[in-house]
């Protein structure tokens, strides 16, 4: 449940396995939340630190995501950009209780301002 | 059988009496004399009329291949010359231990100093209604044989309840004699104490392929017959008619004996290490015994119990340690070999090779750097390589990354270098099983001239099938060229080692069907892939099984996914189609009509005669789909590896060059190919004449009518680098050039690798095999046109209307949505 830390956003469930859902924070960025295939979630701003593309329409691989417009590959615990390309996303703490997942409040509105 | 002289005169050495003339009874008396052939006078009893032969060979028997005397262990002189009395056809029924005696059902008593039990087993029969129905009988012994020898000559049905090894031995042998067998399993795997689910499959498919019809999951009710059987009915009420019932269950150790004579019998006889039961006198050995809780009734572990038995016998006591089996199924060109533990579960590794092409399975279960089981199918020369270092517990972890493909590489010298083990490898050793290439071939084969592994496979076909020998082709190159390796082919992505090619023959060639059985069976690195193979991979998959591959969508790019195109600040852009470029008042009034509802800052014209709306948040384009549907119009497929639009000039209608409908073709065509999935994107266009208004020479598929019918050209790109198209054909009738078109598609779509466009494919294969395969070839060309449209059955429905009618709502709805002004308000989205 929402705490004065953490944001309830939704069941597990509903991220699609090697797919992601996103958060709408009014007022700032989206954040994407991804579930990988090992059944891990993570948390990024929805935006890559190329282009601004979406990650949440990016293709989840292994624990990366790639960049739906220049497929730069981004790493989902770090947020940090793979192989030659520079840059960095950030991130938001992830906590599964319960089957619900719970992000953290602070990074959601520091991320999102 | 004449009954040998009992006590000779002036014997006074120690009377050794067997019951039972079978494997175990023999074999003990063989290693006795081995070791000491004067110190017993020997007596064996058997309960068959026979002198003793080789039980596990009478499934040959049975199939024809072998005859009764072909199975004949020992013969009478072998009797006779190792002074040996036989009692064969009167059985042993009692024994007297406080007597120490003997008794036959013919009333023959005979004393004994030591006594040795080797009545092995019994089949089980299993309590059902007619089980005792003349016509019912076991897989036991010769007499079983000549029964269904007998029944096989009058032919009709035979019904084998059991699944197991005996079972579809008997089975077999049935069948090649010619009746109809139904095998009746109550597990839902075939020989599922001996063989994993996937072994058990391959073994179900090549046993129908045989003929024989193979029900599992199947519980047998009762027998039914009038005096004599006439069938089998299940639980489930089925009724199969058989004149043969062969009950092959399986095997209860054979007690009765031993119990009335007060031994200690748990499962079996109880023995300790030496084979002595709870009576020091008294021995037991083979299928009857139990020894440490474990009852045995295979043939191996009989050679060891028999051994120690004749240790003891003559006071050098070894000691059986209990025994590990293997088993192969007797059933000629089906091999099968499974040995050891292969359940897997925590700690083990599983090491598999699959080689369809082959129908090889071999699966080696890894425990701790040692075998701890393997399941073999289709190749079992490995098999007692394989058991052996199951049973010795060598430490594998050496040879680990060479295991599987058997003992001449894994075993060929400097085993931890895999490099040093080819050099080891003879010359004509096998190195590509698929194509029989030996490892002499392949050298050959580079040193005239095939400098990669593209090469390699090209000549000589090794590695061009499974790809499991792939490491060992590219050592070859290695060891052979020094440096001078040319790299090789251009692989899908990091996560594999095949190129596109390879991987699509082998997606149809092993019937693969979904993106994790590619990835599991050719050996991908990653564990799911990544973002240019998985769009690949799901573009071969749908290929391959229109109408029965589930799509994936996260293996989509996103405007696939999204059937929308993503711009660069996150919202899409739609563009319905619209037939051959022709629309009318209905159709730009609702376009007109979201474009205002929707607040869409642009609208633009396309290349390809469309309109385009841009600035479609995310979770408006279900809404706005649902309005342009309802208007008649569909997804324009603007954002696919697809057919994109069919691009026309007004033609002969209003057009005073026309020569021919243009317009109304282009329709057409755009009606027979929209929505097919391709390896890239795909333009068409229709040009009434040769000026050529449509420019349908700078695209994927290009018709130019002219006066005496229509000219077609493929692969032009207006692209970064323009192509314009070679002329394909020309024909005569409007129905031809549609044929043609689909022929085209359905080529490039099963043979274009994905994301290569129509020009640089045919700059691959040259126009020359195009047209071979599209203009030479009339049943090809038919062919192609046929799968193209069966595909097409599935593909031509919509994605807009069924994602306005709310199909997968989560790709557009947020999951929740968070107010910070609010004190943290937060709302959950449902879906």
């Amino acid at each position: 449940m929402t705490t004065a830390e953490w944001l309830d956003i939704g069941w597990v469930d509903q991220i699609p396995v090697r797919g992601s859902r996103t958060v709408q924070v009014e007022g700032g960025d989206d954040i994407a939340v991804f579930r990988t295939a090992e059944g891990k979630v993570f948390a990024l701003l929805d935006r890559c630190p190329h282009k601004h593309g979406r990650l949440s329409q990016g293709i989840v691989h292994g624990g990366a995501v790639a960049c739906p417009l220049h497929n730069w590959r981004i790493s989902l615990s770090t947020g940090e950009a793979l192989g030659e390309d520079k840059g960095c996303t950030p991130t938001v703490p992830v906590k599964i209780d319960g089957g619900r997942v719970l992000i953290c409040r602070a990074s959601t509105l520091k991320a999102a301002a | 059988m004449e009954h040998c002289p009992l006590k000779p005169e002036g014997d006074t050495r120690d009377h050794l009496v067997v019951i039972g003339n079978g494997m175990a009874g023999c074999r003990a008396v063989e290693e006795l004399l081995a070791r000491d052939p004067a110190r017993y006078r020997v007596t064996i009893f058997g309960a068959e009329p026979r002198v003793n032969y080789n039980r596990i060979m009478l499934s040959p028997v049975l199939a024809g291949e072998k005859c009764f005397d072909d199975i004949v262990i020992n013969d009478a002189d072998w009797y006779a010359a190792n002074g040996i009395a036989l009692v064969a056809g009167d059985p042993v029924v009692a024994i007297d231990r406080a007597a120490k005696t003997v008794t036959t059902r013919g009333g023959v008593t005979e004393g004994y100093d030591r006594l040795l039990i080797a009545t092995g087993s019994d089949p089980f029969i299993i309590p059902v209604p007619g089980k005792d129905l003349p016509g019912v009988i076991a897989f036991r012994d010769m007499d079983d044989v000549d029964t269904m020898l007998a029944a096989a000559d009058a032919g009709g049905d035979a019904v084998v309840i059991g699944g197991g090894l005996l079972g579809l031995e008997a089975a077999h042998g049935l069948s090649l004699r010619g009746m109809k067998v139904t095998v009746i399993h109550l597990m839902p795997t075939l020989m599922e104490r001996q063989l994993d689910e996937a072994a058990g499959w391959l073994l179900k498919q090549a046993l129908e392929g045989r003929g024989q019809t193979i029900l599992t999951g199947a519980d047998t009710a009762e027998i039914v017959g009038n005096g004599k059987v006439e069938g089998v009915k299940l639980k489930d009420g089925t009724l199969i008619p058989a004149s043969l019932v062969v009950m092959a269950v399986g095997i209860r150790p054979s007690v009765a004996l031993a119990r009335d004579a007060g031994l200690a019998v748990g499962r079996g006889i109880q023995v300790d290490d030496h084979m002595v039961t709870s009576d020091p006198a008294v021995l037991a050995v083979g299928e009857c015994v139990e020894h440490d809780g474990q009852v045995y009734g295979l043939v191996a572990p009989l050679w060891d119990m028999c051994r120690s038995l004749a240790d003891g016998l003559v006071e050098q006591p070894t000691g059986y340690r209990g025994s590990v089996t293997s088993t192969k199924l007797k059933v000629s060109g089906i091999d099968v070999f499974s040995a050891g533990d292969f359940s897997g579960g925590d700690g083990c590794e599983d090491i598999v090779l699959r080689d369809a092409s082959r129908g090889v399975y071999k699966r080696v279960i890894v425990r701790d750097d040692r075998i701890v089981g393997a399941v073999l199918y289709g190749d079992t020369a490995d098999g007692n390589w394989y058991f052996d270092l199951l049973k010795k517990q060598e430490d594998v972890s050496q040879l680990r990354d060479l295991l599987i493909f058997g003992q001449a590489f894994a075993a060929g010298g400097g085993a931890a270098d895999p490099k040093a083990a080819v050099a080891a490898l003879s010359d004509d050793a096998e190195i590509c099983g698929c194509n029989g290439v030996t490892k002499g071939q392949v050298v050959s084969c580079i040193v005239k001239g095939a400098r990669s592994l593209d090469a390699v496979r090209g000549t000589c076909k090794a590695s061009a099938s499974c790809g499991s020998c792939t490491g060992v082709v590219e050592n070859l190159l290695a060891l052979t060229l020094g440096d001078d390796v040319q790299s090789g082919p251009k692989t899908m992505c990091k996560c594999t080692s095949f190129g596109h090619d390879d991987v699509r023959r082998e997606i149809v060639a092993q019937a693969m069907r979904s993106i994790p059985e590619v990835m599991q069976k050719l050996h991908w690195t990653t564990p799911d892939g990544c973002s240019s193979c998985r769009p690949a991979l799901n573009y071969y998959l749908l290929c391959a099984l229109p109408g029965d591959y589930v799509d994936d969508q996260q293996s989509r790019f996103v405007n696939e996914r999204m059937h929308a195109n993503i711009q660069k600040d996150g919202t899409y852009s739609v563009v319905p189609r619209m037939w051959g470029g022709l629309t009318n008042p209905t159709e730009l009034r609702a376009i007109a009509d979201v474009v205002e509802k929707f607040n869409a800052p642009m609208v633009k014209v396309t290349g390809g005669q469309r309109l385009d709306i841009f600035g479609i948040k995310k979770e408006d384009l279900p809404a706005v789909w649902a309005d342009l549907n309802a208007a008649g119009m569909v997804s324009g497929h603007a954002y696919g590896k697809s057919l994109r639009t069919v691009k026309t000039c007004v033609g002969s209608e209003w057009c005073r060059f026309g020569t021919q409908d243009s317009t109304g073709l282009g329709v057409k065509v755009e009606r027979m190919s929209w929505g097919s999935w391709m390896p890239h994107k795909f333009k068409i266009a229709v040009s009434g004449c040769p000026r050529n208004c449509a420019e349908a020479t700078i695209k994927d598929f290009g018709i130019v009518c002219v006066d005496s019918g229509y000219e077609l050209h493929v692969g032009g790109n207006g692209g970064i680098h323009v192509r314009a198209t070679d002329l394909l054909c020309k024909v005569a009738t409007e129905q031809e050039a549609m044929d043609t078109c689909a022929a085209f598609i359905q080529l490039y779509r099963e043979e274009g690798r994905y994301l290569e466009r129509t020009a640089p494919w045919i700059e691959r294969v040259g126009v020359e095999y195009v047209k071979r395969r599209i203009v030479d070839d009339a049943a090809g060309r038919e062919a192609l046109r046929a799968r193209f449209l069966y595909s097409q059955s599935f593909s031509q429905d919509d994605p807009w209307a069924q994602r306005a009618d709310g199909a997968e709502a989560e790709h557009h709805a947020p999951m929740a949505r968070f107010i910070p002004q609010e004190r943290a308000f937060l709302e959950e989205m449902g879906a």
